[in-house]
């Protein structure tokens, strides 16, 4: 039980976690749901049957049917199609604000851990401030101040993930820093690039790869957020929180407007926080449940 | 079963299962404890003795563990069989344990004293003031200043918190204390003391010990009688007068051959060749085989015997079975 | 303790200062003011009368004279300003509002810590239980969920469908009821998933065995031994979801056309009705330090460790 077999243990920790990885069931069915959502976002022009902006007021709020798979909008509308659409916008600038947010963040949170001292303080003090506001609230104000659109969504999103990227690779970076390897590296001469490079970088990978993939699913209903309110992304450009806010009005008599936006946002955040939790089992087994 | 019998264990089989395998921890374990007696249970790293351990105080984690086959008598009734209420009652009351590693033994956010305390009221009808008074008496006797009963075990030493764990194993007298390598996480100067203090409690309050241990040197000080275990069965048992000067297997040669002699009459060590078998991987016969000097082909194919060499020293090695029948 | 309270307060000011100081550049920097939205409004017709607003806002001031007076009058008669639209003091309007945002927020994280507290003991005592396997991928759905659509399904259920409970509005407990659980939902689930792995990883520990050595029974073992020192990392994670539900008020005051700060926050940017904004923004920024620094002290109470380090060593202790 102690002991591991001694023969298996020659993977390294990526093959290693990728095993782990593939006989977990709930994390493999998040890949294959983020590998249908991609799909829908790379090929949505073949797989929607309906442009999203194509508008056919005769047959506006239709319920759904074989032609309308959930039914159309007030504008006539084909709701799966806004739908498949709809994906591409959430994904992309999730994706970037997260990269963007994260390599930013990152950036920060290392330098302020590996340098300490007055250059911690610094950074810590400053992103202490963007903590003492709710990061939706964050997004929510600096969407107001730039206004709405696609690019203004991205950096509001940024910046209000921005901060607690930070603090999540300062405490990783602190962590190692005050590991045993680390003083065995200096101790034998190592210089600073060399224990970043070799040391620090590689072991803080994994937690920070399982942190910003959590991050993408708050990302993704911080753009639905920003949208149902009127501030993130507006009409005609399909978004599922502004098909939610746009759906709103009619929800007294057509459940369908709102209802399978607001599954698409479920599904993508689920995929999300399915591998994001799967990879965090994955690559550190001691948090196993 | 002789009277004088605390505990006695048949055939214990107890094994994990993984996701890699079936971890084969106990194999057949069988030994005997008698009254005021002390058993050092002796063996590697792995072989098997907390297992064997936990499994008397029914606190394996089941699953994964699981107890194949066996009994477990203590006082002549079957461990195995009591109800999880007959076994609450024996914890802590007849049967007591110490732990490994005093660090993580104690509960962060309780007091220590509230800790030692918490025992003496599930097994004593006393209120919770008597409980109080009795906690600090156990405190002084470890010596520890009863004035330190409110206090978080963050604020002990190693030494100090198994100490405060020795309490509350002896709070209630148990008649028999199983104490799992206690010295093994403390410094060699503590270990002395806390050794010193299990040794002069035990004879003060007449408690029956099995002291798992690796440390030969411990065993020769503190016990009656020593079992060697290796890869989840015993090898060798018998008074620790006999295993010590008439060592019989070649594995219990070896566990001396690795010590270092003070009269340096020997250049070297001469450390066992070879590691302990997988427990996923027993191998076949004896599970010494492929490390023993003495091996021949018939050790490979068949699973020796226990043999008594002589009463109360029993061995299991085929050396000795083939010397009795030929 | 007191030290450590007091000096955390300290450590709040320039926090709370640097805080004011962005919301309010985010917002001097902004593209266009109140006067182009009053324009836009038909509210004023001649570049005169626009200028003349100008001035009597004090817009025309340069930025850090606006900033300073700003402060000045907040530190010293705990004024946020005049609201453009209303014309009413800003403190007057945030403290009209915050009630209702507070109440709802301390509804929803009551629900939450109901449910998710027990549910998440249940889940870890009874790990691989057909109520773990249930409530686990319950829970991961629950907080995958946006809560403004939560709450719009909520409406379309018990209220247009089963006709239950009201769709708008905050007037009385039966109007409580839809926000309170579209807010709560999600933060139980999160709660529900926060407590199990903690309570997971603490009945792992040594110090459990100890207890089960000592003949204790589990239902003690579980209350006492194990769910205090689970309970730490709970705490955190509470302190933080309150802070988020006084962000996410703004979501679902929306839904359910309730009049709180969130509402308050939302209506002031959309007519850039800005010492509204701000001071709502750094009302709520100042709540949720306040919070959070609740939570540390909480957190300091609940794990002798770090009270230690605050509180005086009482070596004797009659």
């Amino acid at each position: 039980m102690r002991k591991g077999n001694g023969e298996k243990r020659k993977d390294g920790l990526w093959t290693d976690a990728a095993k782990r990885f593939r006989k977990n069931k709930l994390a493999m069915a998040g890949l294959v749901m983020l590998a249908i959502l991609i799909l829908c976002a790379l090929f949505a022009n073949y797989i929607a049957p309906f442009h999203y902006d194509e508008q056919n007021l005769p047959a506006a709020f239709e319920s759904p049917s074989l032609r309308h798979l959930m039914g159309t909008d007030n504008l006539g509308r084909d709701i799966f199609s806004r739908i498949i659409y709809g994906t591409r916008t959430s994904l992309s600038i999730a994706l970037v604000a997260v990269l963007v947010a994260t390599l930013a963040g990152g950036l920060m949170g290392a330098v302020a851990a590996f340098y300490g001292g007055v250059l911690d303080n610094v950074i810590m003090r400053f992103l202490d401030v963007f903590l003492a506001i709710p990061s939706t609230l964050l997004a929510i104000a600096i969407a107001a101040v730039l206004g709405p659109g696609v690019t203004n969504t991205v950096l509001a999103i940024t910046i209000g993930q921005l901060p607690g990227l930070a603090r999540i690779v300062r405490a990783t970076v602190l962590s190692i820093k005050g590991e045993e390897y680390i003083r065995a590296a200096r101790s034998i001469g190592a210089g600073n690039m060399r224990i970043i490079g070799l040391h620090i970088l590689p072991n803080a990978m994994a937690p920070i790869i399982v942190q910003a993939t959590l991050y993408v699913a708050s990302a993704i209903l911080s753009i639905s957020s920003l949208s149902f309110i009127g501030l993130g992304i507006q009409p005609p450009t399909p978004e599922w929180g502004s098909m939610l806010s746009a759906g709103r009005a009619y929800i007294r008599d057509y459940w369908f407007i709102v209802a399978f936006p607001g599954l698409a946002i479920m599904a993508t955040i689920f995929a999300f926080n399915l591998i994001g939790d799967g990879l965090r089992d994955a690559l550190d087994p001691r948090l196993k449940n | 079963m002789e009277k004088d019998t605390l505990l006695a264990v048949r055939g214990l089989t107890i094994q994990y299962e993984t996701d890699s395998g079936v971890v084969h921890a106990v194999n057949g374990l069988d030994m005997e404890l008698r009254h005021g007696e002390t058993l050092g249970l002796v063996g590697e790293t792995g072989a098997g003795k907390t297992t064997a351990a936990l499994g008397i105080m029914r606190l394996l984690p089941e699953p994964p563990a699981k107890i194949q086959s066996g009994e477990i008598l203590f006082k002549g009734e079957d461990v195995l069989k009591k109800s999880d209420a007959e076994l609450r009652s024996m914890r802590g009351k007849k049967v007591a344990m110490i732990f490994q590693d005093p660090m993580t033994s104690l509960n962060p956010v309780l007091t220590v004293g509230e800790q030692i305390a918490e025992v003496i009221q599930l097994h004593e009808r006393k209120s919770a003031a008597e409980a109080h008074v009795k906690a600090q008496e156990m405190l002084r006797l470890v010596g520890i200043p009863p004035e330190r009963f409110s206090e978080y075990p963050h604020q002990f030493s190693g030494g100090m918190k198994q100490r405060v764990v020795i309490a509350i194993a002896l709070a209630c007298d148990p008649e028999l204390l199983i104490a799992d390598e206690p010295t093994t996480a403390l410094d060699m100067t503590i270990q002395a003391q806390v050794l010193e203090l299990m040794r002069s409690l035990r004879k003060e309050l007449n408690t029956s010990m099995i002291l798992i241990t690796h440390d030969l040197g411990v065993v020769a000080e503190m016990c009656d009688r020593v079992a060697i275990v290796y890869a989840g069965e015993i090898v060798e048992q018998g008074t620790a007068h006999d295993v010590f000067n008439d060592t019989k297997h070649p594995y219990t040669m070896g566990l001396f051959g690795a010590l270092p002699d003070l009269e340096g009459s020997e250049e070297r060590l001469h450390p066992i060749p070879g590691l302990m078998p997988d427990p996923t991987h027993l191998p076949e016969g004896c599970r010494f085989s492929p490390r023993c000097p003495k091996r021949t082909d018939a050790c490979v194919q068949t699973l020796p015997k226990n043999v008594e060499t002589v009463p109360g020293h029993s061995v299991r090695c085929l050396l000795y079975e083939h010397g009795m029948q030929g | 303790m007191h030290r450590y309270i007091l000096k955390r307060l300290l450590m709040l000011i320039p926090v709370l200062l640097g805080v004011s100081l962005t919301v309010f550049a985010l917002l001097y920097f902004s593209p266009g003011d109140v006067v182009d939205s009053i324009v836009a409004q038909g509210g004023v017709y001649s570049e005169e009368d626009a200028a003349q607003l100008r001035e009597e806002f004090g817009l025309n001031k340069p930025f850090f004279i606006q900033y300073l007076s700003y402060i000045k009058g907040i530190v010293l008669h705990f004024d946020f300003g005049t609201s453009y639209l209303t014309k009413r003091s800003v403190t007057a309007e945030i403290l009209d509002r915050f009630p209702t945002t507070v109440l709802l927020a301390v509804l929803g994280i009551g629900i939450a810590f109901a449910i998710g507290v027990p549910a998440g003991i249940l889940s870890a005592t009874r790990q691989y239980s057909m109520f773990d396997n249930i409530v686990t991928p319950i829970s991961l759905l629950g907080v995958s969920m946006p809560g403004f659509w939560f709450g719009l399904m909520l409406i379309i259920l018990f209220s247009v469908k089963l006709e239950w409970l009201p769709a708008s509005g905050f007037y009385g407990p039966k109007y409580w009821i839809l926000p309170a659980l579209t807010i709560g939902f999600s933060a139980a689930a999160f709660i529900m998933r926060m407590t199990r792995s903690s309570m997971l990883e603490v009945i792992r520990q040594d110090y459990i065995r100890t207890a089960r050595a000592k003949g204790q029974s589990e239902r003690i073992i579980i209350t006492k031994h194990a769910l205090k020192n689970a309970l730490i990392p709970i705490i955190t994670s509470t302190g933080l979801q309150f802070g988020f539900m006084l962000g996410g008020s703004i979501l679902a005051e929306s839904v359910f056309a309730i009049s709180g700060l969130g509402k308050l926050i939302l209506d002031g940017i959309k007519a850039r009705n800005y010492p509204v904004v701000q001071g709502g923004i750094l009302f709520i920024a100042f709540v949720f330090s306040f919070v959070n620094l609740l939570v540390d002290v909480i957190y300091a109470y609940a794990d002798p460790q770090i009270k230690s380090q605050y509180v005086r060593k009482r070596r004797r202790d009659k």
